[in-house]
């Protein structure tokens, strides 16, 4: 164990983050202020979701960290690390394994169950901040359901590129009421946003927290003429064959060689395991040197 | 005949000073009021009270709403004055850069009031946009151009089609032709004269510039320090005025 | 159709040490539907004065000007529009016009804007245009630019456009030839034969006497001036 309190945070501010957490459970997609600390790591380092993985991970907990859908990066490794010395919980890779995943831009292609809860790193939870600067302003635009204006975030990228470029933290609309940013996960994930785990939400910077709870609606924005779709690369994964999981393309060499393989290292090392093999893969077995 | 506006006895004061005080009149479908006056003389002041940007410290500006008749906009919640705002009311403000989103497209600012009362087809909204556009001389090739690439002239005759898109029944004015060049400015009044007419508008236009009024109000206050001292037909108003700040006005108007 | 009863004005000019000039007293004419009353009095008698007031542009400070049923001199601003629009029209010595309008559409607006369709408009605008001498290749242009002869025509034209059931005349033969002049006659005589009634002022003794029924020296209202 450690000197600190458990889990880093002191009681106090765990109580602030989960009162902030049960009401933006309450109002789901509604943004709820909160006092956000400092944290032992710079800003933009995931302070919104370690502050409220402290705030709902407890002694029994097994906690995943995922960044960009890899369990082994700096951040993520770093992130894990944290909580085992801090918490002492138990660390996992494995998404069925893992009862709190706290991540960065990605959701696991595993669906969730009803025991588990995701946490997301937000950088700028307000959907409205490109187009309406004032604080102010979009806060009335939620609160009166003003939401035109998203929509023509989404009609400058028809006009510009001929479709919805937007590809990542497209905007969806809560349970017919709030429209929140999803973080920065690509519009590949978007329909996993409807699942049965709780998927919490939490930036540092901007101090505030929302939430969706289980089997909530959620409905990616879009024109009758021009649908929510969600795109990932036209390939299978070169590691273990998925044909429906989110690719990462990875150059190889200099000559034009690239690979693409699945974003989520879990699933496909999983896939891999029980078999599965994609066209530039080796077996399993072999691969473990 | 109901009227479209019915102001009754507003007053805002900033502290001790008057913004505007005692103002009364009913505006009806079709009409163009123009205010003038001088700088201070309260005629802004009097624009954002009628407008809703602004709360007056006393009176009613009672509305002709679609669905319940005249309703005072003062006392109605915000929600309901704010959508007032985007459907049956337009604003169209001096600077067109506070008028308009200059890190949107052209055919963005336009659509966007369409957007807000949920119109959903790309297509039809895009459709609109370059109608509207081609209205205020605006052609076509610069749908997916910035505000930022237009001169004042253009940023000015957008932020009209922006207003209009909707099909208001209100509109207000706010110096529309400040700060253009003379050849600009006639153009914009030409087109802003034929809107009026072919929408069969109501507009409430606040100028110091007395060409505008000549050209474009039916209708005429002159405000002096908050107060309102003369009201009419615009023509009988320029031409023979009662007050003497309104004669001081007209004479001091240099003749070309 | 027109009965101007007993009015009076004077200006007061506020910022000339509040002078107060009255320029008419007592003054009352009757015109009927057929009937064209000429303004006569020297220069500065207050011809100019009395139209301007019977046309809602000067105030009138007591007495009654009834067209048809509307009063004039307490009417509000929008009955006095309605007024123009519909009923009385008035074509002013000078024309007055917004840059970058076509001559066409200068004479279809007054038609336009009692609700005549559009082709109806133009098809009329054009008979006028061409009656009153105005070339074709100038319909399209704004008459800014016109000399005064031809923009007096425009102003006639558009002027006679919409038929008004009662009509001002502010020197409607003033720097016409001829051949215009005998046009203009004709279609001031027109308009009589149609029921409108008309208060003109002529400097054209021979108009004057061609076509006015009554002749209304406003000499005799005039304060300082009457005998």
């Amino acid at each position: 164990m450690s000197d600190y309190n458990f889990a880093y945070l002191d009681e106090q501010t765990k109580r602030m983050i989960r009162r902030a957490i049960l009401k933006g459970l309450a109002i789901p997609g509604y943004q709820v202020p909160f006092a956000s600390r400092e944290m032992p790591m710079p800003y933009g380092w995931g302070t919104g979701g370690v502050q409220v993985s402290a705030a709902v991970l407890t002694p029994d907990d097994t906690f995943k960290v995922i960044d960009q859908g890899a369990d082994d990066t700096t951040n993520a490794v770093s992130i894990r690390r944290f909580f085992q010395k801090t918490a002492g919980v138990a660390v996992t890779e494995a998404t069925s394994q893992a009862s709190v995943i706290q991540t960065r831009h990605r959701i696991p292609e595993e669906a969730l169950r009803d025991d588990q809860i995701i946490v997301y790193q937000v950088p700028i939870p307000e959907p409205l901040r490109f187009l309406e600067p004032s604080e102010v302003e979009t806060r009335k635009m939620h609160a009166l359901e003003e939401y035109g204006l998203m929509h023509v975030k989404l009609y400058e990228d028809i006009s510009q590129h001929g479709d919805i470029a937007t590809a990542y933290a497209y905007p969806v609309k809560v349970e017919g009421r709030y429209v929140m940013d999803p973080s920065p996960i690509p519009k590949f994930d978007n329909p996993k946003l409807e699942m049965s785990g709780i998927q919490l939400f939490g930036a540092g910077r901007e101090q505030r927290i929302y939430a969706i709870p289980p089997y909530t609606k959620v409905v990616s924005l879009d024109f009758d003429d021009y649908p929510f779709q969600p795109t990932k690369a036209d390939h299978a994964c070169d590691l273990c064959g998925a044909p429906d999981s989110y690719l990462d393309e990875l150059i190889v060499d200099d000559v034009g060689g690239r690979m693409f393989m699945c974003s989520d290292t879990d699933y496909c090392a999983t896939r891999r395991k029980q078999g599965h093999v994609g066209a530039q893969g080796m077996p399993y077995e072999e691969d473990a040197a | 005949m109901t009227p479209l506006l019915q102001v009754e006895n507003i007053a805002k004061f900033y502290g001790a000073r008057i913004g505007c005080t005692d103002v009364s009149f009913d505006l009806y479908p079709g009409e163009v009021m123009g205010i003038v006056g001088e700088s201070g003389s309260g005629k802004s002041t009097l624009l954002n009270c009628l407008a809703g940007h602004m709360t007056p410290d006393r009176g009613a500006v009672r509305f002709d709403t679609r669905a319940e008749g005249l309703r005072d906009t003062i006392t109605m919640s915000e929600p309901e004055r704010r959508m007032l705002g985007r459907t049956d009311w337009a604003f169209v403000h001096q600077h067109a850069r506070d008028g308009l989103r200059m890190n949107v497209s052209a055919g963005g600012n336009v659509g966007e009031r369409l957007m807000a009362v949920n119109a959903r087809h790309y297509g039809d909204i895009r459709a609109e946009a370059i109608d509207w556009l081609g209205r205020v001389e605006i052609t076509e090739d610069r749908i997916d151009d910035r505000p930022t690439a237009f001169s004042g002239g253009m940023q000015q005759r957008l932020q009209i089609a922006r207003n209009l898109v909707t099909r208001p029944r209100l509109v207000f004015m706010d110096e529309p032709t400040g700060g253009l060049d003379v050849s600009v400015q006639a153009r914009l009044l030409d087109l802003l004269r034929g809107l009026v007419r072919e929408m069969n508008l109501s507009a409430i236009i606040v100028t110091h510039d007395l060409a505008v009024v000549r050209l474009l109000a039916d209708r005429l206050m002159v405000m002096k320090d908050g107060h309102v001292i003369e009201t009419g037909l615009t023509d009988q108003v320029l031409d023979d005025p009662q007050h003497a700040y309104t004669q001081l006005l007209v004479s001091s108007v240099l003749q070309v | 159709m027109i009965s101007i009863e007993n009015i009076s004005k004077s200006f007061v000019l506020h910022n000339q040490g509040s002078a107060e000039i009255p320029v008419m007293q007592g003054a009352s004419i009757k015109v009927a539907p057929g009937e064209c009353v000429a303004l006569t009095g020297a220069s500065g008698a207050g011809k100019s004065t009395l139209m301007r007031m019977i046309y809602g542009n000067y105030l009138t400070a007591s007495g009654r000007i009834m067209i048809g049923d509307i009063d004039v001199a307490t009417a509000a601003p929008r009955e006095i529009i309605q007024l123009r629009r519909r009923t009385l029209g008035y074509v002013s010595q000078f024309l007055r016009v917004v840059p970058r309008v076509s001559t066409l559409d200068v004479v279809t607006e007054p038609l336009r804007a009692t609700g005549t369709p559009r082709a109806a408009a133009v098809a009329q605008a054009k008979v006028l245009l061409t009656r009153l001498n105005i070339p074709q290749r100038l319909w399209q242009l704004s008459p800014t630019t016109f000399s005064g002869g031809e923009q007096q025509r425009v102003n006639i034209a558009r002027g006679f456009a919409y038929s008004y059931p009662a009509l001002l005349l502010d020197e409607p033969t003033a720097s016409l030839d001829p051949t215009n002049r005998a046009t203009v006659l004709a279609m001031i005589t027109e308009a009589k034969a149609r029921g409108a009634a008309i208060i003109g002022i002529f400097h054209d003794h021979a108009a004057r006497d061609e076509i006015c029924d009554h002749q209304f020296d406003v000499t005799q209202f005039t304060p300082g001036l009457a005998a």
